[in-house]
């Protein structure tokens, strides 16, 4: 069955090229629906802290944070740790790096709708 | 155990892959249409409408005529808005969204209609000579305005409505020279102390 799948697979790209060029060269990091979610979010804002983005993405502390801190590890958002009052503040921001992610991953959906389309 | 069914579940049919790309697009402008509603609302132009209307509070009861005060407080009304509009403008640009996209559409046809039928009702009241009930009348008004366009916008937003909508049923119920005073506290000092609040903690 392995066998097979591994067999099929070329045979699979060159009937649908849309799918291999998915493969290709998309962004696995910002892929995934919460870190998308992040960046976009980040888009639109100077700033969110994160009692903002956790309400926003309708997700828990947990899952966020664990997100947020991969992007931040690939330096597509900057955190920033303080105190407003006696409350410890996280709030984040997009970095260059991030924007560029995500108008390349804007421009390979639009393209893969495009070839899908007229192929 | 017996099973009745099939022991796998039936294979789902495959999502196209530009729908797929399709919804992921979507996703990505619904949680950037989302995210702006945080900065739909001006603060520091919130603050500077407040510091207007403490002057327009200030004019408008040395006023010796009901005209004279009433044109006071439409001239207030329209610097209010002079300087609303391009405050929400700029602060839609900087966040690189669009005032009339999703959050600032829904925002506007929202706060319109309680300011429409505030215009209504100014012209009807000045008609019927019934001013005294125009402080409250507008507090009142303007306060809804902002509680439903507020509903797309953070908390803060609707919270400030509120506090108008109580200054102004309260407006309602006392002497009418105290009017100005009810709108200095309503258009000026509540504009100006959550105008402050929201520029300092949602981007200007």
């Amino acid at each position: 069955m392995q066998r097979f799948r591994e067999r099929s697979a070329p045979l699979e790209a060159i009937r649908n090229p849309a799918r291999e060029a998915v493969r290709a060269d998309l962004d696995r990091l910002i892929h995934e629906r919460i870190r998308l979610g992040i960046v976009s979010a980040l888009a639109v804002n100077r700033s969110l802290t994160f009692n903002e983005l956790k309400a926003l993405l309708k997700t828990s502390d947990g899952n966020l944070s664990v997100h947020a801190r991969k992007l931040e590890e690939a330096d597509y958002i900057v955190c920033t740790k303080s105190f407003d009052g006696r409350l410890p503040k996280t709030e984040y921001r997009l970095a260059a790096a991030g924007r560029r992610a995500l108008e390349r991953y804007l421009n390979h959906m639009e393209a893969l709708i495009r070839a899908t389309r007229e192929g | 155990m017996a099973t009745s069914g099939p022991l796998r579940s039936p294979q789902r049919e495959p999502i196209p892959i530009d729908a797929r790309a399709a919804d992921h697009l979507r996703y990505i402008r619904e949680t950037m249409e989302s995210a702006a509603e945080f900065t739909a609302v001006p603060g520091w132009g919130g603050v500077a409408m407040g510091v207007t209307a403490l002057v327009a509070a200030f004019a408008a009861s040395r006023q010796t005529t009901p005209r004279a005060w009433l044109a006071v407080w439409l001239i207030e009304a329209f610097v209010a808005v002079a300087i609303a509009a391009p405050a929400a403008a700029t602060k839609a640009h900087r966040a690189n969204s669009a005032l009339f996209s999703g959050p600032g559409r829904k925002f506007v046809l929202s706060f319109a209609p309680p300011i429409v039928v505030g215009g209504l009702l100014t012209f009807a009241l000045y008609r019927a000579g019934i001013l005294a009930a125009l402080p409250g009348v507008w507090l009142l008004l303007y306060g809804t305005a902002i509680v439903t366009g507020g509903a797309f916008s953070v908390r803060v937003v609707p919270v400030m409505g509120l506090c108008l909508m109580l200054l102004g049923g309260a407006a309602l119920f006392t002497p009418a020279t105290w009017g100005d005073a009810f709108m200095a506290a309503g258009f000026g000092v509540v504009q100006i102390g959550f105008g402050w609040w929201i520029a300092r903690h949602y981007g200007g």
